[in-house]
């Protein structure tokens, strides 16, 4: 190395760049508590500072920022859904993933190149035609594809028609796209803190306090903190943390497989998805390809994971790319996901005045994360939730009022 | 492979079971408020440790009871539904009478 470059090392005029300090003490009190320093916890606590001016505000985590299922997602971010209210939401979460490179100063690789989803039956092309039309009227970019123009899209995608599940069709979504979830936390988190949020790493909240049906505070493995608010995000702990508030929830948690093959020459560039095979691709910028959505057939609080659920899904993968047979898988992980009765997701108020739910995010959670932490943001600062997440309210299951979401992951159908 | 004991069929792959999911008692349609039923409908204890639950025997549409840790992914035991449920429960009786 030259030594004129070891000089800049101990040069006090370039101190190395700390993007998020280390943990403070904890105050006494705070205006927000934030629990959960995912995405989701990251960007609520960054919409607070920026847009609202609170910025008396600590995130808490058990672990560390962007280690949870923010890590564990397959990163795939779309708004081709069913229901015109998801459409909306996710439509602006996509508006806002466009330009988050720019809002943060942070590279988040942002790179849209559209996501194509597999029929194999004649429901499913009911379900797209439906799929598209509520798209169109709602400005999404999805159309409907015959196997011709399949086959431009993804050239070497298997279209024998002799195939266990031949492919007749698909719902071609020019929106959806990918982003680096890893960015997205540590983006979110790095510019939050340097507007004065605290992040507070494993820092682990065991018991929630509360006086005449509101929060007063929260108790953690580093002493009691007394707070104005309470937000909770925390994917795969959504029930347990909202037990510590008295709260039930219709989740049930399952995990959810997904594993990443060795570096290929780029070959696939759309993300390409087929529900009725439970199995999704994508080739990442360093050409490896994420296998994603195997959801276990039950409930567990687990990051395990198994030969059976793995196997079924490489079988599925090769039913559309058999020549992937020859190659290596490089990683494999699990994340949990909450899965809510009707695919959405459980935002807003809940039967404490002062304690704010962002949860259910099942498999729908990174695509969501801005407009998530935007709308959450509003919510605590106005003291209610703004109309466009309504439909996702915590009080939709007593009315009976669900808001079904077929157009939920390819995994979990 | 992991392998699930059935009181009716031995061990088998877990694979030819299907979950049911937690043993709740249903509460009495006739007598239950709009509200309450929602919560028995949706609302899920989702608890971190070990759970009772309905598990179905598919190939023999058998179904009996476990209980399972939810965190290790343990099965702890399987018995009977029998052995929970020694009578018949009959609501319409209980609504006439109401």
């Amino acid at each position: 190395m030259p030594w004129g470059l070891l000089k800049y090392g101990f040069s006090k005029k370039y101190p190395a760049r700390q993007d998020i300090p280390p943990n403070k003490e904890l105050k006494n009190s705070y205006d927000v508590i934030i629990i959960g320093g995912g995405g989701h916890g990251a960007a609520i606590a960054y919409h607070l500072a920026r847009y609202h001016g609170i910025t008396n505000v600590a995130v808490l985590d058990k672990g560390y920022i962007g280690g949870g299922n923010t890590a564990r997602n397959t990163a795939v971010i779309r708004s081709n859904y069913i229901t015109p209210e998801s459409v909306d939401f996710y439509k602006e979460s996509v508006e806002l993933y466009k330009q988050l490179s720019n809002e943060l100063g942070y590279n988040m690789l942002y790179s849209q190149r559209g996501q194509l989803t597999l029929a194999h039956s004649d429901a499913s092309m009911r379900t797209f035609r439906l799929r598209a039309e509520v798209n169109k009227q709602c400005g999404v970019r999805s159309e409907m594809v015959d196997r011709e123009q399949i086959r431009e899209l993804v050239p070497c995608l298997n279209l024998d028609k002799n195939a266990r599940y031949p492919i007749i069709g698909g719902l071609w979504h020019k929106d959806g796209g990918t982003a680096r979830h890893d960015s997205v936390a540590w983006g979110y988190a790095m510019r939050a803190s340097q507007l004065g949020v605290e992040f507070h790493q494993r820092t682990e909240v065991t018991d929630i306090k509360q006086s005449n049906g509101r929060v007063t505070g929260v108790v953690t493995n580093r002493g009691t903190v007394n707070c104005k608010d309470v937000v909770q995000a925390v994917a795969g702990m959504s029930t347990i943390v909202a037990k510590m508030a008295g709260i039930q929830l219709p989740i049930r948690t399952f995990p959810l497989q997904a594993m990443v093959t060795q570096p290929l020459k780029p070959f696939v560039d759309p993300l390409v998805s087929s529900a009725a095979l439970h199995c999704y691709i994508s080739q990442t910028a360093r050409g490896e390809i994420v296998i994603g959505g195997g959801s276990d057939p039950y409930e567990l609080y687990s990051t395990r994971s198994s030969l059976d659920l793995k196997e079924g899904l490489i079988g599925h993968l090769l039913e559309m790319f058999p020549f992937l047979s020859e190659v290596k898988l490089l990683r494999q992980w699990t994340g949990m996901t909450d899965m809510t009765p009707d695919y959405s997701p459980i935002m807003g108020e809940t039967p404490l005045q002062n304690y704010w739910i962002d949860g259910g995010w099942g498999t729908w959670g990174f695509k969501a994360t801005p407009i998530a932490g935007k709308r959450m943001a509003e919510t605590v600062a106005r003291g209610r939730a703004p109309d466009q997440i309504r439909p996702f309210s915590l009080s939709r299951f007593r009315t009976y009022h669900l808001s079904n979401e077929a157009g939920a992951t390819a995994a979990s159908h | 492979m992991k392998i699930m004991h059935c009181p009716l069929n031995g061990p088998r792959n877990i694979s030819e079971f299907a979950p049911g999911g937690e043993v709740t008692r249903m509460p009495e349609p006739s007598l239950t408020s709009d509200e309450a039923w929602a919560d028995y409908i949706w609302m899920h204890n989702n608890h971190a440790g070990v759970v009772t639950e309905w598990w179905c025997h598919v190939p023999t549409s058998y179904w009996f009871i476990a209980e399972r840790n939810t965190i290790t992914d343990e099965i702890i035991r399987t018995y009977p539904a029998s052995q929970l449920y020694t009578e018949r429960m009959n609501f319409e009786q209980n609504a006439e009478n109401k």
